[in-house]
């Protein structure tokens, strides 16, 4: 294993040796310590290496991965894994707003709790909770699954497209046009997968499902109260 | 006395005039206020309200055919690695493949690269064709991240943080069902054929301290070697100027209320924002009081038509103009060669502004094939070369009437204001006197 101490290697030094590897690397395990909140931590990976993060991070970590896995040991500032488009983030503790945020792929993993706008904009990836998220999560999501363990803050799922979300605990209120609806054997599976490959522990059979009621997709003048 | 009966004309209402009127009807009768293209169509203080005072006793003028007059420009140069090198200064504003057709997009691109310039993507990503069609390429980073791609943003020659447009500064994209195809649907990650309404604010940061941070990330993704923008629509331009400053931007990108849109309500369009007049010296002012000018550049555009309109904001400090609309029209929108398919759509060539309905005759604002077809890429890109070139030239013209061996080295001094107003936005005397509104003068 590779270990960078950031009190002593510069972040841009950082980055851009993890962004620089050559794709038949064999240095696949990096831990770095010291990151003292630092933003901007491990973005623009896109190599398959695993990228280990000792204490609480500041904002971005992960921003638009491609094929690395990254696993914070702490806690996460504003906008964990935001964009990504591949691979895996995995935060140990919690996660502050916008985690996740416009998303395409791969899957994020919050062990803990999220903040709002958890999932805002999400176009694809798949986000993991094994907590509860904040207010608007999921707003205006486009595609890919959240899935909450716990419980969802106002609004859930606000303005959303064809995102899906799974919450297994209370929902406080619902956004704009998303709606509960009925949990199918093929979504039943998927959860499990989901939760599976996130290993997190849950009951699908608790979960409840949500998504949009497709009635806002056109403007119409009649709609106006809804917003 | 005479028997004629006395006749008074019908008098139209200041206040309720003949659009208002209509409009009033319009409204009543569809429920819906309007949505249509373009910037603002009402008349505000403009560029024609200034002149040029050219060379005199005092200033002493350059030959128009020998003697060199430059028109390059260097963007990027605060912070980037790689900054953009311009032949001349005036580049393509943003325009979105999915507002525009593909055809106009590579027809932006080939006539931009042909004069030595830049072109802009849009809200909905990069599009392989205009990566190819453009040697210099912007990529926007807007609210709505469609189709943001960390490999495309490494291709792009700078990046562009979209914080607001001039058409409809606080308001998000609006890309209408009828444009929504197959492809931009993709390219967007959304169902085919809804109205497609992104959003306003960036998702992941709020406010200067945040996008310090985001800025920070785009560089750190991208190596640091691209420079980057930040656009605003021209509110409180100095304030945002400073702030973009504050936040690290490579270049100021300020966007006036005549700068097009491909979907806004009218009511947006006409009533949100300043024209570029007045936001041109505030920006300036404040790049200057952070010892920042020259040193960030500012790109002003909304309403740039011609050479005087560019020498005009480059004598107010900017560094270059972008222009939106004006490279729509030298493609070939509004040409009066459809007249007889714009009077069928209710309008006339000159008029055109349903840019959200996709049925452009001129191939431009559409996703339809059929109608994207008659727009010839090549030759529509030579048209906006040739307006290009139009634009450096006449520029030229103005600068070396005052004497400036470079576009660049114009300045207030240069300028006259025709109204009160214009002197009072732009910060230079009203003709015929030394009275600077809000400065001392007689």
């Amino acid at each position: 294993m590779n270990v960078i101490d950031l009190s002593r290697t510069p972040l841009r030094e950082v980055n851009s040796r993890l962004q620089k590897l050559p794709n038949d690397t064999n240095e696949r395990l990096w831990k770095l310590i010291n990151v003292h909140g630092e933003h901007a931590c491990a973005v623009g990976l896109t190599k398959p290496i695993e990228v280990q993060i000792d204490g609480h991070i500041g904002y971005y970590c992960g921003g638009m991965n491609q094929e690395a896995t990254i696993v914070v040991n702490g806690q996460c500032g504003v906008g964990l894994a935001e964009n990504i488009m591949s691979g895996e983030v995995r935060v140990k503790g919690n996660a502050s707003a916008a985690a996740g945020a416009t998303g395409q792929g791969g899957l994020i993993v919050i062990e803990g709790d999220a903040g709002t706008r958890c999932g805002i904009s999400m176009k694809g990836v798949d986000i993991v909770v094994g907590g509860s998220v904040g207010a608007m999560s999921a707003f205006m999501a486009q595609a890919g699954s959240l899935v909450v363990c716990g419980d969802a803050g106002a609004n859930l799922g606000d303005s959303l497209y064809e995102a899906r979300i799974y919450v297994q605990g209370k929902v406080e209120s619902l956004g704009a046009d998303c709606v509960e609806k009925k949990m199918t054997p093929h979504h039943l599976a998927k959860l499990e997968r989901l939760l599976k490959r996130a290993g997190i522990n849950g009951d699908p059979s608790k979960f409840k499902r949500f998504g949009s009621a497709r009635k806002l997709y056109n403007f119409h003048v009649d709609n106006v109260d809804a917003y | 006395m005479s028997s004629t009966p006395f006749y008074t004309p019908p008098r139209w209402s200041a206040t309720f005039d003949p659009h208002s009127v209509a409009e009033i009807h319009r409204a009543a009768q569809t429920g819906i206020y309007d949505i249509r293209g373009a910037g603002a169509k009402r008349k505000v203080p403009h560029f024609d309200d200034l002149l040029f005072l050219g060379a005199s006793i005092s200033r002493y003028p350059l030959e128009g055919y020998r003697e060199k007059c430059g028109t390059d420009i260097v963007l990027g140069t605060r912070f980037a690695k790689k900054p953009i090198h311009l032949k001349i200064p005036v580049t393509i504003a943003g325009m979105s493949f999915g507002a525009l057709s593909g055809n106009a997009k590579e027809a932006l691109g080939r006539g931009a690269t042909q004069m030595g310039t830049s072109t802009t993507t849009g809200d909905g990503g990069m599009t392989p064709e205009e990566r190819i069609s453009s040697k210099i390429l912007v990529y926007q980073l807007l609210p709505s991240r469609y189709g943001m791609n960390p490999d495309d943003l490494r291709k792009a020659d700078a990046i562009e943080v979209v914080v607001g447009q001039g058409a409809k500064p606080g308001g998000g994209g609006m890309l209408l069902g009828q444009k929504i195809t197959e492809r931009v649907a993709k390219m967007r990650t959304l169902p085919v054929g809804i109205d497609q309404r992104s959003a306003c604010r960036h998702p992941d940061w709020t406010g200067p301290d945040d996008l310090t941070i985001k800025i920070q990330e785009l560089r750190e993704i991208t190596d640091w070697e691209k420079p980057i923008y930040v656009k605003v629509g021209a509110t409180r331009p100095y304030f945002d100027t400073a702030l973009a400053v504050k936040s690290g931007a490579d270049v100021v990108v300020l966007d006036g209320m005549q700068g097009g849109t491909a979907a806004t309500q009218d009511v947006f369009i006409e009533h949100v924002g300043l024209p570029i007049l007045a936001a041109i010296r505030p920006a300036v002012q404040a790049l200057q009081d952070l010892d920042m000018h020259r040193k960030v550049q500012l790109i002003v555009s909304g309403g740039i038509r011609n050479g005087a309109d560019v020498a005009k904001a480059l004598a107010l400090g900017a560094d270059a103009v972008a222009i939106g609309t004006a490279a729509l029209i030298a493609l070939g929108d509004n040409d009066p060669h459809w007249e007889e398919e714009y009077k069928k759509l209710g309008t006339t060539a000159g008029c055109y502004d349903d840019w959200h309905e996709g049925r452009d005759p001129a191939g431009i604002t559409t996703q339809d094939p059929e109608l994207s077809k008659r727009l010839d890429p090549v030759k529509a890109g030579k048209r906006l070369a040739n307006y290009l070139a139009v634009l450096t030239m006449e520029t030229q013209i103005i600068a070396r009437a005052c004497g400036k061996s470079h576009v660049h080295n114009l300045e207030p001094d240069d300028l006259v204001a025709l109204t009160v107003e214009a002197a009072a936005m732009a910060g230079v005397p009203l003709a015929g006197t030394n009275w600077i509104p809000g400065k001392n003068g007689m």
